[in-house]
């Protein structure tokens, strides 16, 4: 039996309701408690043990929530697009389930990305907002979500809603290296990239390490999330059936 | 420790506004999230059950 075979076959077990009920028993008794543990961990350190930032002074402790936001509302998206194409190529339910599941987690962070760093724009800046590159892609981004989420509701047949949003899924993923490299492509207020990028982090490591802490915990908090939202939609659709018949 | 005093922790210099209205909106945002979806799945769990009983 090849790898690729043995693998399906494994994963196989977990493409159930059932097997799924299962994955989520092993994971969420601890995922859940780590996610908000490393999240109390991370923002008391950025808060409180951080030293301050010579230029932007204490304002740049936003950072710790900010950009976690932001990496989430680009990756959870670039997951939501992926599975949404493993849906409609090979029709795995359990992809367009989670794709459904991530959707209004990824417009919730995208939203706290968008008004954490109007927060911090004012004293930085010295502007709530501006129409800059950077900030009126991952503005668009937050209308993509929307807009998802909204083709999902709108239509009742499952399947329908599934394919059609799954389009608008894969399609939107043009956003997501205009959100990117949109700091480099065009002049813009928003500084540049400190951690994701070809060369070492441009940032002290006391200020570097509650920084990926709190981007872990925010990781897992998604982890947490949507295994619980895709329990919930497999749920639902039990309980629908039983509905009808 | 970064700051001298917790007074001057909760003032944050001048920045103390801005820094804790964004952590506190991202902190309920959090918590809220999670608490909608585990309501969420008490409330389906037990419609379930009861649905099921009804068919027994």
């Amino acid at each position: 039996m090849s790898f690729w075979k043995r693998f399906e076959k494994w994963a196989q077990q977990w493409n159930s309701p059932a097997g799924f009920d299962r994955l989520s028993a092993l994971i969420l008794p601890w995922l859940t408690p780590l996610a908000w543990a490393l999240l109390i961990i991370g923002i008391v350190w950025g808060l409180a043990f951080a030293p301050m930032d010579y230029q932007q002074k204490n304002a740049f402790r936003i950072i710790y929530i900010h950009v976690p936001s932001a990496a989430l509302s680009m990756s959870v998206y670039v997951m939501m697009a992926v599975a949404s194409f493993i849906y409609f190529v090979w029709r795995l339910r359990l992809a367009a389930i989670f794709a459904r599941a991530a959707a209004p987690f990824g417009a919730l962070v995208t939203a706290l990305a968008l008004l954490t760093g109007a927060i911090w724009g004012k004293p930085t800046w010295g502007t709530y907002w501006t129409w800059d590159a950077r900030l009126t892609s991952e503005l668009i981004l937050l209308f993509i979500y929307i807009a998802y989420m909204s083709l999902q509701m709108s239509l009742d047949n499952r399947e329908q809603a599934d394919r059609l949003s799954a389009i608008l899924a894969i399609v939107g993923l043009i956003n997501i290296p205009i959100i990117h490299y949109s700091v480099i492509w065009w002049n813009s207020l928003h500084q540049g990239a400190t951690l994701f990028k070809a060369s070492a982090p441009s940032i002290s490591a006391s200020m570097l390490y509650p920084l990926l802490i709190c981007l872990a915990a925010f990781y897992a908090l998604f982890f947490a999330y949507v295994i619980r939202a895709m329990q919930n939609h497999i749920l639902h659709n039990r309980i629908q059936r039983l509905l009808e018949r | 420790m970064a700051f001298d005093s917790f007074s001057a922790f909760l003032q944050m210099g001048t920045h103390g506004p801005y820094v804790w209205s964004a952590y506190l909106i991202v902190l309920l945002s959090l918590v809220g999230i999670h608490m909608m979806t585990k309501i969420r799945h008490q409330r389906l769990k037990a419609k379930l059950a009861q649905l099921k009983q009804e068919a027994n």
